[in-house]
Formats: C-alpha cells, sequence, structure tokens
C-alpha cells in the first residue's frame, strides 16, 4: 500500500532521511515512530507531495510519487504537524465549499459529509465561528476532518493527537481504531502509548534510517527481554558482585534501593536469583518480574543507533 | 478546480475587507480627480498674502487638468495599492503554512498562482470601473463630457499598467518565502521600472508610458506608445511563468 525505497533526503550537511526503506501492509495502522529529528516529518512531506527526494522511490497503491502525470493526492488524507487554516472561514466553509470541491464532491453531498466530519470530530458546537479563533486542539480537530473529506484510502498523520488534551487524545485515538482495516494509515508519534494503544505495527526510525519494523506484537516478544526488579532495604552487598558474575545475567542496574537484572532467560534465571537472595541476609521487599514497555524497546534501539 | 480557488481567493479578498478598501479608495480616486483639477486653481487664489499679479499666473483650469489628475491620482494610489494587495498573497500561505495544506489536495500549483493572479486583476478592472465612472460623472458636472470610447480605453491601458505592478508583485511573493522578502522584491521591482522609465529613450519602451498613450487618446493628441504596450504585456507574461515554473519546482 505504501512502499518506499532507499529514500535520501538532505538540507544542507544535515541527511534527514539516509536511505530509509519502509513497507505499510494495507489496512494495517503503522505507527511511524522515532525522536525529534529522525526524519518522520520529511518522509510525511515526500509522501504527500510537498518535498522531493534527493534519491529514491517511494508508492502509494503502485502509483510512484513525484513520476509525471502519477498524482497520488486524491487517494491521500494528510495532517500535518500542525494544520494551518484560513483564520477568516468557519469550519464548515472550509470542508464544504473548499476541501470537499477539491476533490469533486459538490453540493448537498459536500454539505452533509462537511456537517458528519464536523461532529466525528467533536466540532460540531463550533461550525459557524472563524478557524481563526480556534485553539490548536481544535485545529488538530480539524485537521483531521480536513484530511477525511474524500474517504481517502490511505492516511499520513504527522502527530496527530500531540495538541489535544486527554479526552480529546482518546477521542481521536478511537477515531483512528475505527478506521483501521478500510484505511491504511500512517501515524507518526512520540508518545508511545498512543503507538502501543492503536498501532498494529511499528517502524522505529533513527537518523533518517529504519531502525525495525515489526508488528506490535512481535516487537515487543522480540526486543522486550523481561527483567527482574528487587527491592531491598538494606542495599545489596556482596550479592551484586554475585549476580553480576552469573552467566544468564547480561546486565544489572542498581538505584536507590532497587536492582534491575536483565537476564538472558526468565525460567532459566529465577530460580537461581530466588536462592541467592535467601542465602543473603537481605531485607528484600519486592521481588517481581517485569515487562519493559514499549517506551524501553524504542530507547534501547535508538540509543544502540546513537 | 480552478474555479474553487478562484472563489476561495474572492472571497477571501471579500471577507478581509481588502477588496473593499481597494474599490473605496479608487472610487475616491475617482471623484477627487476633476474636484482637485477644478478647485486647486481657486483655492490657489483664495490664500492670503498672495503677492500682486501672481493669481493672474495661474491657468483656468480645463477638462485637460481632470484627466491629468486622473491619470495622476490613479497611477499612484494604484500602484501602491496593487502592490499592497499582491505583495503578501503568495509568501503568507507558505509562511502560515495553508500552502502546505492546499498542496497536499489534488490541485495544479500554477493553478493556485493563476486564480491569484486573476482575482488581483480583476479586482483592479472592478476598481478601475469605480473610479472611471466616478471621473467622468464628475467632469462632465465640472467641465465637459469626455469622450466615452476614448477614456475607456485610457483605462485599459491602465489595466495594463497597473497589472504589470501586480504580476511582478504576485512574482516577488512566489519568489519569497516571507512577506517580509516579498515587500521588499515588490517595492525593489517598483523601484527599478521607476529607473528605467526615467531613462531617455528606455522610458518609450517602458509602462508608464502607457499612461502618456491614454492621455493623447482622450485628449486628442498623436502619442501612441505600442512599444510600451508590448514590453508591458511581456512583463506580464514573464513574471507569470517565472513564479508558476519556480512554485512548481518549490518545496513546501
Amino acid at each position: 500500500m505504501i512502499r518506499i525505497e532507499n529514500l535520501v533526503k538532505t538540507y544542507g550537511s544535515v541527511r534527514a532521511l539516509d536511505s530509509l526503506s519502509l513497507n505499510v501492509e494495507p489496512g494495517v495502522v503503522y505507527g511511524f515512530l522515532g525522536p525529534n529529528g529522525a526524519g518522520k516529518t520529511t518522509s510525511m512531506r515526500i509522501l504527500s507531495g510537498l518535498a522531493r527526494p534527493d534519491s529514491g522511490r517511494a508508492w502509494i497503491l503502485d502509483k510512484e510519487i513525484g513520476r509525471p502525470g502519477s498524482d497520488v493526492r486524491s487517494l491521500i488524507g494528510v495532517l500535518p504537524e500542525e494544520p494551518a487554516f484560513y483564520g477568516w472561514m468557519t469550519p464548515r466553509e472550509y470542508l464544504r465549499d473548499f476541501v470537499a470541491p477539491l476533490y469533486n464532491i459538490h453540493g448537498q453531498v459536500a454539505a452533509q459529509r462537511a456537517d458528519e466530519l464536523l461532529e466525528i470530530v467533536g466540532l460540531k458546537d463550533a461550525v459557524n465561528r472563524r478557524i481563526g479563533g480556534f485553539s490548536r486542539g481544535m485545529r488538530q480537530r480539524m485537521g483531521l476532518a480536513q484530511a477525511l473529506v474524500h474517504r481517502p484510502p490511505v492516511l499520513l498523520l504527522d502527530e496527530p493527537v500531540s495538541a489535544l488534551d486527554p479526552a480529546g487524545r482518546k477521542e481521536v485515538l478511537e477515531l483512528i481504531e475505527t478506521l483501521r482495516g478500510q484505511t491504511t494509515i500512517l501515524l507518526s508519534t512520540h508518545i508511545l502509548a498512543d503507538v502501543e494503544r492503536v498501532c498494529d505495527v511499528v517502524g522505529i526510525i533513527a537518523k533518517g534510517r529504519l531502525i525495525v519494523q515489526a508488528r506490535r506484537d512481535d516487537l515487543l516478544a522480540r526486543y522486550v527481554t523481561p527483567l527482574f526488579e528487587i527491592e531491598s532495604d538494606n542495599g545489596f552487598g556482596h550479592w551484586l558482585e554475585w549476580v553480576e558474575k552469573q552467566a544468564f545475567v547480561t546486565n544489572v542496574t542498581v538505584s536507590n534501593h532497587t536492582a534491575r537484572v536483565l537476564v538472558k532467560d526468565v525460567l532459566k534465571a529465577q530460580k537461581p536469583l530466588l536462592e541467592s537472595l535467601a542465602r543473603e541476609t537481605l531485607s528484600v521487599r519486592r521481588f517481581e518480574m517485569v515487562h519493559p514497555s514499549l517506551e524501553d524497546v524504542f530507547l534501547r534501539l535508538t540509543e544502540k543507533e546513537a | 478546480m480552478f474555479r474553487t480557488l478562484l472563489a476561495k481567493e474572492f472571497r477571501e479578498q471579500w471577507r478581509t475587507w481588502k477588496m473593499i478598501v481597494f474599490l473605496a479608495v479608487f472610487l475616491i480616486t475617482g471623484i477627487i480627480s476633476p474636484v482637485l483639477a477644478k478647485y486647486t486653481p481657486e483655492i490657489l487664489r483664495s490664500i492670503p498674502n498672495l503677492p500682486a499679479g501672481l493669481a493672474d499666473f495661474i491657468p483656468a483650469p480645463t477638462v485637460a487638468d481632470s484627466v491629468a489628475q486622473y491619470l495622476k491620482n490613479t497611477g499612484q494610489f494604484g500602484i501602491l495599492l496593487v502592490i499592497l494587495l499582491t505583495m503578501g498573497v503568495m509568501a503568507q500561505e507558505k509562511e502560515r503554512g495553508t500552502a502546505a495544506m492546499l498542496l497536499t489536495k489534488p490541485v495544479s500549483r500554477s493553478a493556485v498562482i493563476l486564480a491569484k493572479w486573476l482575482t488581483g486583476m480583476t479586482i483592479v478592472l472592478a476598481g478601475l470601473l469605480v473610479d472611471g465612472l466616478a471621473c467622468l460623472a464628475y467632469t462632465v458636472v465640472l467641465f465637459e463630457p469626455l469622450p466615452f470610447g476614448a477614456f475607456w480605453t485610457l483605462n485599459l491601458l491602465l489595466l495594463v499598467y497597473l497589472g504589470v505592478y501586480l504580476t511582478v508583485a504576485l512574482m516577488a511573493s512566489t519568489l519569497a518565502r516571507s512577506q517580509a522578502i516579498a515587500a521588499a522584491g515588490a517595492f525593489g521591482g517598483l523601484i527599478v521600472l521607476i529607473i528605467l522609465g526615467s531613462l531617455p529613450r528606455v522610458s518609450d519602451y517602458m509602462p508608464g508610458q502607457l499612461a502618456n498613450w491614454g492621455s493623447s487618446l482622450v485628449l486628442k493628441g498623436d502619442i501612441t506608445a505600442w512599444p510600451a504596450l508590448g514590453v508591458s504585456a511581456g512583463i506580464i507574461v514573464l513574471a507569470l511563468v517565472v513564479a508558476c515554473l519556480r512554485f512548481e519546482r518549490e518545496e513546501i
């Protein structure tokens, strides 16, 4: 559905995209994850035709972007990170009289679609207000509405919920979930909880390169090695020296009264760890196996890349 | 698609009061030009303590003064207004991010430029109509009727003359990424055209000559300025082509 092959884009001496390749299957919500400056927005801009790559190619629904006679723009709905509007228009005018006709939707159909979308994104009460007076959150909702006017098969959403309050974020994520299966969504974000919640597939990008791409659950299974958290009131003493020497342990960190022990194999590690704690005279308050979040995976992968 | 873009431009000019201000200033210009021509000599004569005999040197106003005032005022205010009306139209869209929103939709970039140009030219045409009608009416009342056909031909020449500045300002706005740079480019273009228009021989080919031709038409003179008309049309076409080509290639 969306295919990117070896995209390179430089701005002066900065290499924003460095042979970026990725593939988004039809109907999935693809979480495009990366730190600031990783190349997410540049990728979105190239996919939406606002920028040209130095080299490499990209396709949406088998139409190559930037190729003469191959305009993909009627197939996509785009929500930029900071959507901008004509402040003198009302939201209804913007959708009904401006955006819809650009997609050849006119008259009553355009009016109905505008009202329907304004209801969906929660702007029904503001239909006759000028967009110029909208808050950032309202503009973000408006941005989502304008991206959906023509029911595009592909949606490119750049940080769609970053400006919203918790209630608004929940509503928009629920809306994105309702589009799953019928619309292919490329969603760039730095909010990992949102990715964990709505995305089927996750691509992590850093320094213009795709570090990893996998289904969300596979990614968690592959990269999220469980670890043990042990909390002790009287410190860890010689136990720390012992545990660091064990072959099943890959890393140990201690902060305050808590030791985090990363292991290769949970089942093999669990018993010797418990036995060693019993041997020592430690005042153990908590012994817990913890599943790191996607955030831990993201940080580990991007730090490794850095 | 083009109709939608055009409708948005007209609606924007109307709702942001730009069109109304433009037409109002042109209406005032049309009224004030014959009035100034008629009463300036009288005002001068009524100045207290005027040196003896000087009043006799102030000539009686004629219809030629009305036409001269009309050309001067419409030219000066017109240039200023078309530059102010146009210099921000593209730069503002890029600066505010509305261009990026628009260009993700299936629109031709050249159509965006042409819609803005056509809107601007239509507003200038409407302004000249208002201006010309007011001037015609007041000149009839204060002097004598002007030759109708020649007067409107003069206004068509003024349309081309102002069209040059409008298109150069639109080009500057397209080339610039911010409104400040667009303004500098538009007024820079104005200065270049003024300097070229003041050079001997070169001035015969510059847009300013169109005003002299128009005046000559109304006052039954024998000046023509076909080369200036050709150069003006050439500047308009060239500026439009540059703006369209540049915008087609620009990354937003």
